[in-house]
């Protein structure tokens, strides 16, 4: 009854001092919105990045030839990928799909069309491994990789780039000097930040290894697939054993390789989308603070405004809580109402501001986070107000003029 | 001290002293005042400003503490509450009417006279409230703000919320300070009426016309009280009716 009256009597106190309550509500509206619109923004990064990761397969391990905690200088000496090793990774109980890969950046050319994109030469499971789809055409397969056909399958922004609206299948390419009949094109995945599956050219390893590079033996990475029923860390740890053993390493020797899998490049996303989100929102955060002194400030004011007010309670019996709470209530309401209209603001801001080529995700927990601490910041910054309050003495606050 | 304690008396001042310091010179604002109002009584506290009336009001009302002796008021000794404790008595026990009214804006006259009873958690506040406000002949105004009143009006209202918690006393501090002779008049009618139905009332004021009003009237000089005069109904009347 009294906490319902309390809050009609703030509402109506407000509603006399309207321009007050709306500058006063600002500060917590602007860092509620900020904080909202950060986290949401944080977020859509993090999906975007993570979506990335998981559309470029499952389950997949990929193995680097260099190790990346071993010096610069030592790297150098480090034994090569080679086909043996790609291989060998065959035998290990759990892989589905290994495929060597080799790449380089290449002009490629179609009549006097010419575009500069990414060749892979791989092996026919790559398509598997990586999740691709082939929407016309086909997939080169093992025969073809034995007799480094001179074929290529390529992505569908390549295709348009030099096709145009035209058909690419049966057409034949030029990359370097050499020549290559386009036998399939891919599903398009989208682009990704820095990296566009789409805009790329797909061959055997033979074929490129052989005429593209100068009949070069190592591999730029080997990717892999494992069972999805598997565990991808003790396949790890064996294809880190084999490695060892045909690099010839010995006790203490550092790895001269560097094998990730997906779920460690998953978690690396979360963790820099994390501290992306977490830095974002703590920039925001110092708004609310700034608002939450902003509210503090009012309240003393109203406390010393109302001085008689609290005189004339206290003499018809309020108690020091029954005041402490009043002054508590008013602060919580403002800082929550802001909170409110910053909620709004800051869901609307999140949908419309678009940073690159993600958006802000806004996701109910950041809502209820925000509201709460509005909440919280009303009883911080209107404690000290009120307690002033509750503390006065009655008859010099019914003395005040 | 409390064995003298009359049995009829509502309430009960025995050796009262306060004592304030003024920069660096101490201020005897009660010296050994004993005091005994019985229930149903009419009393007005006199004395020039600075004679101590404004301490005893304010030690009466509880809204004070006092550095000697012993105060009990309707069987309750309150002589060693503080904070909390003397706010629920004031708030069971004592009724207030201020020379400016005192009402909180933006409340009605109605929320006005309710909020001692929310204090108390009162489960049918409403209703007492404008019972209160029809004792006092207001209850076509319950719902006007403070400021679409009249001053006289006002302090109908404040004389509501003194009366809703059907207190111990009601203790007026100038009630009709503020008010023209003729709106002072009509008050203090309502003190007389709510006086008739029983209600004991203390009256401070510096206004010898309306002290004439009371039943009994304690003089106050220098902290200490001087006189009680008894003031005959007969002589009240008349006088009443001179007016």
């Amino acid at each position: 009854m009294l906490f319902w009256t309390t809050i009609k009597i703030a509402l109506r106190s407000m509603l006399a001092n309207k321009l007050r309550a709306i500058l006063t509500m600002l500060g917590m509206i602007i860092g509620v919105a900020a904080v909202i619109a950060m986290l949401a923004l944080g977020n859509g990064a993090k999906s975007r990045i993570l979506g990335w990761v998981s559309r470029m397969g499952k389950n997949t391990i990929t193995i680097f030839p260099h190790n990346p905690k071993m010096p610069p200088v030592l790297n150098g000496s480090a034994e090569p990928l080679t086909l043996g090793d790609a291989h060998a990774m065959l035998s290990i109980p759990g892989v589905k799909y290994v495929s060597p890969v080799v790449t380089s950046g290449d002009p490629v050319k179609w009549g006097t069309n010419e575009t500069y994109c990414n060749i892979v030469g791989c092996a026919s499971t790559y398509i598997i491994i990586h999740d691709f789809q082939v929407q016309s055409g086909h997939m080169f397969n093992d025969f073809d990789a034995r007799d480094r056909a001179s074929v290529a399958v390529i992505g569908p922004e390549t295709a348009t780039r030099l096709f145009g609206s035209q058909d690419p299948l049966g057409h034949t390419i030029t990359i370097s000097t050499e020549r290559f009949q386009v036998i399939g094109v891919l599903v398009p995945k989208g682009r990704h930040g820095w990296f566009d599956p789409d805009n790329q050219v797909l061959m055997p390893y033979s074929t490129a290894m052989t005429k593209l590079m100068g009949r070069a033996v190592a591999l730029n990475h080997i990717d892999m697939q494992v069972d999805h029923a598997v565990d991808l860390t003790p396949v790890q740890n064996k294809a880190e054993q084999i490695l060892r053993i045909r690099h010839s390493l010995i006790q203490g020797d550092e790895d001269d390789f560097w094998i990730s899998n997906q779920l460690q490049v998953i978690q690396m996303a979360n963790n820099i989308g994390g501290a992306f989100t977490m830095f974002l929102g703590s920039v925001a955060g110092i708004s609310l603070l700034v608002g939450g002194i902003g509210i503090m400030n009012i309240m003393l004011v109203t406390v010393t405004e109302r001085t008689r007010e609290i005189g004339i309670r206290k003499a018809i019996g309020a108690r020091r809580r029954d005041i402490l709470r009043q002054f508590l209530i008013e602060s919580v309401l403002v800082s929550l109402l802001g909170g409110l209209i910053g909620v709004v603001v800051g869901v609307v801001a999140a949908h419309f501001v678009k940073f690159r080529n993600f958006s802000g995700q806004v996701e109910p927990h950041m809502v209820i986070l925000a509201l709460s601490i509005s909440a919280a910041i009303g009883i911080f910054f209107g404690y000290y107000p009120a307690r002033r309050a509750a503390g006065l003495n009655p008859i010099e606050a019914l003395r005040y003029e | 001290m409390v064995e003298l304690k009359n049995k009829s008396a509502l309430l009960e001042i025995r050796g009262m002293v306060k004592r304030y310091m003024l920069g660096e010179t101490e201020v005897l604002a009660l010296n050994e005042v004993d005091l005994s109002i019985e229930e149903g009584d009419m009393v007005a506290i006199t004395g020039p400003s600075g004679s101590g009336k404004s301490t005893l009001m304010n030690i009466l009302g509880c809204l004070d503490d006092f550095d000697a002796g012993t105060y009990i008021i309707s069987g309750e000794d309150v002589s060693k509450l503080t904070g909390d404790k003397l706010a629920d008595i004031r708030n069971r026990l004592i009724g207030f009417v201020f020379q400016n009214f005192n009402l909180l804006p933006r409340l009605s006259a109605l929320e006005n006279v309710e909020l001692p009873l929310l204090y108390s958690a009162h489960k049918d506040a409403k209703a007492a409230a404008r019972k209160a406000l029809e004792a006092v002949g207001l209850a076509d105004r319950m719902h006007h703000e403070p400021t679409q009143l009249s001053g006289g009006q006002r302090q109908r209202v404040a004389i509501a919320r003194a009366i809703v918690t059907n207190p111990a006393i009601i203790l007026a501090d100038e009630p009709t300070g503020n008010l023209d002779s003729r709106v002072g008049r009509e008050i203090l009618d309502v003190f007389h009426k709510i006086n008739d139905q029983g209600r004991t009332i203390v009256i401070v004021t510096h206004d010898s016309n309306v002290a004439r009003h009371c039943r009994r009237e304690v003089q106050i000089r220098d902290g200490q009280i001087v006189d009680i005069i008894e003031h005959n109904r007969a002589a009240r009347e008349l006088m009443a009716q001179a007016v």
